[in-house]
């Protein structure tokens, strides 16, 4: 008998605002429901003169909802981390503070675990030290480099911080790893391997060489530089590709006959986890959309759920030509006559794409779309590029009462991810 | 404290975050300075550039303790 999963705490950090312990989620969900955007130039970053595409989705480091990476890791230490292993930090230190996980005593510690992913990890990192070994010789090279680039570090990270002694593990899954992070945690608790679990994802990868690399692989917006909000526009006939986002998304998952026992306040229950592979193409999404359909089947199937039972979809939709509608098409066709009244957004439309850690907020969103009965919007949907019978919550969010909800994550590789959960 | 002890003493509270007045000579880096195997890596690659000398893997090994930074650096450079 497989064991239940609740999800008992959240914390957010993205571009449109992070969340503290006292209120891990509810500024940067208020923000976005309010329909505001983490797109902007990118020119202080660095140097963008020579690069297609000078925007992206960063985390603000000042002004309201800012991440203060000294709140959560000690200057010292930060030097040691690149970021995305800071922002994993913050946001598992929201989501435990947000949870009231108790971790007292030893068998607790040893009952809890973490599984945090990342889809490139301290790609930065690793390309500012390649440059120094190139330039001044390998015995410059820090011997923290290593643990400061390793995508699974934020796990380690997280696990000493607070002791975590449980299973220690991570996932690398491009742009699916929130999914599969929150899938698979779900499954250990599920398996009986741990009590709760630490799970999500984050990433940072707002630098030189990510932007070339993605604009080497004509994923990325360019035509949007003067008008940065508008670049990252789902299902919109205009959208040219994705908009680069950073962050992190984790959740505290717990079995559910001790959340209960506790009092604790539970979000919703992870009841499926689909995935699925395209066997198709490096980076091109199969255009069937049959790779994300088996997972969204899969899902639906463990869950013991209907289409008519899932009243939200939280959609890859990052803003490409190719992958927007090849999800559409996957959820209409899965949905069939349920797809009318179906509401479906992609809240990339707001804080770009999270790459790796996208899976992780997004599943967040649809938790909080299911908790204050709000679909949060796709902004800049001015002309869709096909018809559907799918509400797409353009440009402002949709008020719907929802009991269960989807979410979906597809990543280069042709690698798909989709997770179910339910009101408890 | 001469000016070789003071700069040793700034990056020493530097790396390790830990108070200048514990930063004697006889102190140890790991001991009684909180400092791990990786920190000495880092606090040796430190002493290089600011004194721009080059520390051997085998002659960072003896380098246990503040004095021993200082003493081989004094040695280094006279």
């Amino acid at each position: 008998m497989m064991r239940r999963v609740a999800v008992t705490g959240l914390g957010l950090v993205t571009p449109v605002g992070s969340g503290t312990r006292e209120e891990p989620w509810q500024g940067p969900w208020k923000a976005l429901l309010e329909g505001k955007s983490g797109a902007r130039r990118i020119d202080e970053r660095f140097d963008v003169s020579d690069l297609a595409c000078k925007i992206g989705a960063p985390v603000p480091r000042e002004g309201d909802l800012a991440f203060n990476a000294d709140d959560w890791v000690p200057p010292k230490e930060q030097r040691r981390m690149e970021d995305f292993i800071i922002f994993g930090m913050g946001a598992a230190e929201m989501a435990l503070a947000d949870s009231g996980l108790p971790l007292d005593t030893e068998e607790q510690k040893e009952r809890t675990g973490v599984l945090i992913g990342s889809g490139i990890g301290g790609l930065d990192g690793i390309a500012q030290t390649t440059q120094l070994m190139n330039e001044k010789g390998p015995r410059k090279v820090s011997p923290f480099f290593i643990p400061s680039c390793l995508i699974n570090l934020a796990s380690g990270q997280v696990s000493m911080k607070h002791g975590l002694k449980g299973p220690n593990h991570s996932v690398v899954t491009a742009c699916a790893t929130g999914v599969h992070a929150i899938g698979d945690a779900a499954r250990l608790i599920a398996f009986g391997d741990a009590d709760a679990m630490v799970a999500g994802g984050t990433e940072s990868s707002i630098c030189r060489i990510g932007y070339a690399g993605f604009l080497a692989c004509k994923a990325l917006t360019t035509g949007f530089n003067d008008n940065p909000e508008a670049a990252s526009r789902p299902y919109d006939k205009d959208r040219d590709g994705f908009l680069m986002g950073e962050g992190a998304g984790i959740i505290v998952l717990e079995e559910m006959e001790q959340a209960k026992a506790r009092g604790a306040k539970i979000y919703g229950e992870v009841i499926g986890y689909g995935l699925s592979g395209d066997a198709y193409h490096v980076t091109a999404p199969a255009e069937d959309g049959n790779g994300g359909y088996r997972a969204m089947e899969m899902a639906m199937k463990r869950a013991g759920v209907a289409a008519s039972d899932i009243g939200y979809v939280n959609a890859h939709g990052t803003s490409t030509p190719l992958g927007d509608e090849a999800e559409l098409r996957a959820v209409e066709r899965l949905f069939g006559s349920d797809a009318d009244g179906l509401v479906m957004s992609s809240t990339k439309s707001s804080v770009g794409h999270l790459l790796g850690a996208a899976g992780a907020i997004e599943a967040i969103y649809s938790l909080l779309a299911m908790h204050d009965g709000i679909c949060p919007a796709t902004l800049n949907l001015d002309n869709p590029s096909v018809e559907t019978p799918i509400n797409l919550a353009a440009k402002e969010p949709v008020e719907k009462q929802v009991d269960c909800v989807l979410s979906n994550s597809f990543g280069f590789g042709g690698t798909n991810a989709s997770v179910i959960m339910r009101k408890v | 404290m001469s000016d070789i002890e003071a700069r040793v003493q700034k990056i020493t509270v530097e790396h390790l975050d830990v108070d200048a007045a514990k930063v004697e000579p006889k102190a140890s880096f790991i001991d009684d300075l909180g400092a791990d195997s990786l920190d000495i890596v880092e606090l040796v690659m430190a002493f290089e550039e600011e004194f721009d000398i080059e520390i051997p893997d085998d002659a960072a090994e003896t380098i246990q303790t503040v004095g021993d930074a200082i003493n081989f650096i004094k040695e280094r450079q006279s």
